[in-house]
């Protein structure tokens, strides 16, 4: 059997596109925190539970009016995304004001909420959303099997990533955020609506995660729960990458979906922890974050 | 509506950051074309004047008409629709953005303005530095790029807090020679300035504001006959 630094080819490979898709999930995810960061100013504790609902949305709408995976992709986003858009209009904007803690505390209790209403009709056991046909099977790539639908997961995600930078880094729109996230006030003085921006920002950063839920939804068990331990692991993406920084997610999230799924092969005791460990290093070595600027 | 002419009439004006009272009733009017200077020392009130105009301090009573438009009930982002370009003291040059980025950010708020190449014209060195990030430029630079980045938007009223503050010479007169353009386009300029000596040759009137308020208007013709007052009041 070929083996690749002493371990089987087929598992090396299998970790490393495992390492990618869960990598992809918090590149996705580390984005729209950073793109609500960077205008803001509010760390979002209600991220994981928004992906959530983005799966529970797909299984729900699927469950109850036949949505199939193609327009759940297009629609809870959507509809996730307009909810986002109420919580910042009539929520968030009313403690803009404040310091940014209040913002963290009332995401932080959204998400309770979100997860509590969910248990209480639901309960905690997770529900299987199944793979759409399309995209069942996988290809035998002579090395290893790689299900079509993991292959799928990264390609979509990755082409959202891609999509929200070049939105960002090289559109109109996107020069606005940017120059809104370093002066508001004086774009407001140029006669750029920034309340209307800070909305739809934080919708848009609340689809990619619903986005990012209705991805996750064939490949793990849709439960209430299914956010909040996840979005721990993404927030210490977000530190290692840079607050508000959105290369800085997307590279970051991949590679440490990489380096997590690689320590599994080598030192699998290791694997759930070795994120924090990187961390712990990088606040100690850069404490801007990889792509941070320094303060 | 304000008098014929007048590009801006501000009347019983007071402003608020919180609980802290800076303007105590500013009145002065503007008309349409003339470059008016607001002076003064530190704190008098000039930059919180410019700022109560945009509708940027926290609370402001009494009236803003620009351009016969009462705008005082207005939302920040709706006043330099109106016609109006802000340059503030801290030159706000946005270091995400690239040179041209910056110059192409303010949105048209009408037709009329300035064009790119009218624009690099008037600033050579801004086209030589355009791929540049914007917070990498000089401070004389950075000081034309926020002039130039109002002009394209076809704003006819400018408010320009202190453009000249901490800048070489050689720039500063650059600017004076930008401004005499300015105003010889027909645009109206209230200017901010410390430096009188600048001030002086382009401006049609003075306003000398102290503790909040307006507390005399010069002509160029009174300059010789109210200089002790008015260094006096500019603490000279």
């Amino acid at each position: 059997m070929t083996t690749l630094l002493g371990v089987p080819i087929a598992v090396f490979m299998g970790q490393l596109t495992l390492g990618l898709v869960n990598g992809a999930f918090y590149a996705l995810l580390s984005l729209g925190l950073a793109v609500i960061f960077g205008l803001l100013k509010i760390v979002n504790f209600a991220h994981g539970a928004q992906y959530m609902l983005g799966a529970f949305a797909a299984l729900l709408s699927m469950r109850y009016f036949g949505t199939n995976y193609w327009a759940a992709l297009v629609l809870v986003p959507l509809v996730i995304g307009g909810l986002g858009m109420l919580l910042e209009r009539f929520l968030l904007r009313r403690i803009a004001h404040l310091d940014h803690l209040y913002g963290l505390l009332l995401t932080f209790g959204l998400a309770l909420i979100f997860e509590g209403t969910l248990v209480n009709f639901f309960g905690v056991s997770g529900a299987r959303y199944a793979t759409p046909e399309a995209l069942q099977g996988g290809l035998n790539l002579g090395f290893m099997f790689l299900p079509t639908y993991r292959a799928w997961v990264l390609v979509a995600a990755l082409g959202m990533c891609l999509f929200t930078w070049f939105m960002i880094e090289r559109t109109r729109l996107g020069a606005y955020l940017r120059a809104g996230t370093e002066n508001a006030a004086l774009m407001q003085a140029f006669g750029v609506n920034v309340p209307l921006l800070v909305t739809l920002t934080y919708g848009f950063g609340v689809g990619l995660a619903a986005f990012a839920g209705v991805l996750a939804a064939p490949l793990y068990p849709v439960s209430p729960t299914m956010g909040s331990s996840l979005l721990i692991v993404v927030f210490a993406v977000v530190v290692i990458g840079g607050m508000g920084s959105i290369l800085g997610a997307i590279v970051t999230g991949l590679a440490m979906g990489v380096i997590e799924g690689l320590t599994k092969v080598y030192y699998p005791e290791a694997a759930n922890t070795v994120i924090f460990l990187v961390m712990i290093l990088v606040l100690l070595l850069r404490p801007a974050g990889l792509f941070g600027k320094e303060a | 509506m304000t008098s014929s002419g007048a590009a801006l009439r501000v009347q019983n004006l007071h402003a608020f950051y919180g609980e802290s009272h800076i303007l105590h009733g500013v009145d002065f009017e503007v008309k349409r074309g003339e470059l008016v200077t607001l002076l003064g020392r530190n704190g008098a009130g000039r930059s919180t004047t410019l700022k109560a105009i945009m509708n940027m301090v926290g609370r402001r009573t009494g009236s803003v008409v620009i351009d016969g438009r009462e705008t005082l009930r207005l939302k920040p982002h709706h006043i330099p629709r109106l016609g109006v370009g802000y340059c503030p003291e801290e030159r706000g040059i946005f270091s995400s953005l690239d040179v041209h980025e910056n110059l192409l950010l303010p949105p048209t708020v009408r037709s009329g303005g300035m064009s790119l190449d009218d624009i690099y014209a008037m600033f050579p060195n801004l086209h030589e530095r355009r791929k540049s990030q914007g917070t990498r430029l000089s401070g004389g630079e950075q000081q034309m790029l926020a002039m130039a980045r109002i002009l394209r938007t076809g704003a006819q009223l400018l408010l320009l807090d202190e453009i000249t503050e901490g800048l070489a010479p050689v720039i500063v007169q650059k600017l004076g020679e930008v401004l005499a353009a300015l105003k010889a386009r027909g645009m109206t300029v209230i200017l901010v300035e410390q430096n009188f000596r600048f001030a002086a040759p382009l401006a049609d009137r003075h306003l000398v504001m102290e503790h909040g308020t307006i507390v005399d208007e010069i002509t160029p013709g009174e300059l010789d006959a109210k200089r002790e007052r008015l260094n006096a009041l500019l603490g000279v």
